[in-house]
């Protein structure tokens, strides 16, 4: 079984660390995913952009395109991708081509990434 | 990461919505100040026992206030205070309140408190003084550090500024839209103004460069609270893409590296990143600000892989448009960069000249000058124009640059 690790926190905490104390959490992490990179169990680690740098497209006839993270209690984060765009345009087009695959409830939160490393392959699902 | 760094880091990022909602309970700086400090401190002796609150901001704003009513009674009355139990219990209040600090209440507190200390009625000086203090809570030591004065006399410019700001008696009522808007404009001006205090310090002026930091962090707070604001996202891609070069800006002798000189590998990649998405979101607003066209123009600096991939023709069009919404002579002396490079020196020195009375005790002016004339090979006006910008430079590093840039013209003489 693959799972899916999902890191929460208080971002007006985690932008004001200073910069050495950012790069020593970031190690500390770091020597944890070596570990499971090791034991060959490690597939791709994100850390994403701070949400300011979020935009959400919410699905409907219309796609609505809001400033900010995707925040409504009412639906769950059920998976993600990872796509690589030129600009925000293009990430808004993926999204839409990805809202008419799969109309209707929903909204695709569009965030940049900080740190991508795509790691081994760690085997399938199933 | 060890538990005294993370609640020193918590206490401080909860420091402008906590001191923002104590200040509409009390009224006063001094008295919310006070009583986040009694909070801080409740908070550094109960939470390594309890644990962390779920919502430590709130925690800090309703223990504050309790602290700050019983400092109240106690002044009148004398009273004992109750013990730290009931005090620092707050295991039913607190998810009533958490609930409301998303709410536009709590938004306009930490925008109040920032305006306040950017209020009009301030000088340049002290506002940026004030704001470290009450809205970083950066301490007052560390403050004058960086603006080379005396302990004593940050102290008394901070009280004076708040003598002012009380003395100016800005409204306690949520403010309606269009106040909103220009509270947010006066904010955002006050926090570049902050970032080029540390932008403009010199290599081995630690205490000073930190502020740019400093700014970026009140700047991802305000576009936090009003993330549909275009100009902030401006405000905020400016700063990150500016600040991305900052290890490439000085060598290792601490003398300045112009940008085509810069070795891009330093470039913060990450501040990079997050500039470029900003500045993507901001122009989708189609409402053009001068942070944003500033922000574009470092962003085709940053999108450039090598000085000769820059869009030159591009950056001139965004001067020009920055001439149009904020007529000044810097933006055509900038402008006048990117003009050298697409149209050719001559053109430059054209458009900069009738500036000349304007900006005749500006440095970058006579440096501009000297470096145009340079390049059409009139070395006499060149040297004229660089001593003149020697005479004017702010540090020796720029000092240093003119100088070198007079050597090139005395070997390109022999």
């Amino acid at each position: 079984m693959l799972y899916a690790i999902f890191c929460y926190n208080q971002e007006d905490v985690t932008t004001a660390w200073s910069a050495e104390h950012d790069a020593q959490v970031m190690a500390d992490l770091k020597a944890v995913e070596d570990r499971l990179a090791a034991a060959g169990r490690l597939g791709p680690v994100a850390r994403l952009l701070p949400t300011t740098a979020a935009t959400t497209l919410r699905k409907g006839d219309e796609p609505l395109v809001i400033d900010g993270p995707f925040a409504e209690t009412k639906e769950q984060l059920l998976g993600f991708y990872v796509i690589d765009c030129a600009n925000l345009d293009e990430a808004l087009e993926t999204a839409r081509d990805l809202a008419v695959a799969n109309p209707g409830l929903g909204a695709y939160e569009i965030r940049p990434l900080q740190i991508f490393r795509p790691g081994g392959d760690v085997g399938r699902l199933g | 990461m060890d538990p005294a760094a993370w609640m020193q880091s918590t206490l401080q990022a909860s420091r402008p919505q906590a001191m923002g909602a104590l200040l509409r309970y009390f009224r006063d700086l001094d008295a919310a100040e006070e009583a986040f400090q009694d909070a801080c401190l409740r908070a550094l002796r109960t939470w390594p026992d309890k644990g962390p609150p779920r919502d430590p901001t709130a925690w800090l704003i309703l223990v504050g206030r309790n602290a700050g009513i019983d400092r109240v009674r106690r002044d009148s009355r004398n009273q004992p205070l109750p013990d730290e139990a009931v005090l620092s219990d707050l295991d039913d209040a607190e998810p009533a309140l958490a609930e409301r600090l998303d709410g536009a209440d709590y938004r306009d507190d930490v925008l109040r408190l920032m305006f306040i200390c950017c209020h009009p009625a301030l000088p340049a000086t002290q506002q940026i003084a004030l704001a470290l203090r009450i809205v970083s809570g950066i301490p007052v030591k560390q403050i004058a550090r960086a603006f080379l004065v005396s302990e004593a006399a940050m102290e008394q410019r901070i009280t004076r500024a708040k003598a002012r700001v009380a003395a100016a008696e800005t409204p306690f009522e949520t403010p309606g839209p269009v106040e909103r808007s220009e509270r947010v404009g006066a904010v955002a001006a006050m926090i570049y103004l902050i970032f080029n205090e540390g932008y403009s310090a010199g290599p081995d002026d630690e205490a000073r460069r930190g502020l740019a930091e400093e700014a970026i962090r009140l700047g991802r707070l305000v576009l936090r609270l009003f993330s549909t604001e275009p100009e902030l996202m401006g405000l905020m891609a400016l700063m990150l893409l500016q600040q991305a070069r900052a290890q490439a800006r000085f060598d290792a002798g601490g003398g300045v590296v112009l940008l085509d000189s810069q070795d891009r590998t330093l470039w913060n990649a990450g501040m990079i990143n997050e500039g470029l998405a900003l500045i993507d979101k901001a122009m989708r607003h189609r409402k053009p600000g001068a942070y944003q066209v500033q922000a574009a123009i470092a962003a085709l600096h940053a999108r450039a892989g090598t000085p000769d991939q820059t869009d030159w023709a591009q950056i001139d069009l965004l001067y020009a448009s920055l001439e149009r919404l904020q007529p000044s002579p810097v933006a055509t002396l900038n402008r006048a960069v990117a003009v050298s490079r697409v149209r050719g020196p001559e053109a430059a020195l054209e458009m900069i000249q009738p500036l000349e009375t304007r900006l005749s005790s500006y440095f970058y002016f006579h440096g501009l000058k000297g470096s145009l004339l340079s390049q059409m090979k009139r070395s006499g006006e060149a040297r004229v124009a660089f001593s003149k910008a020697i005479a004017l430079a702010g540090s020796l590093a720029e000092a240093d640059h003119i100088r070198s840039q007079i050597d090139l013209l005395d070997s390109a003489c022999n």
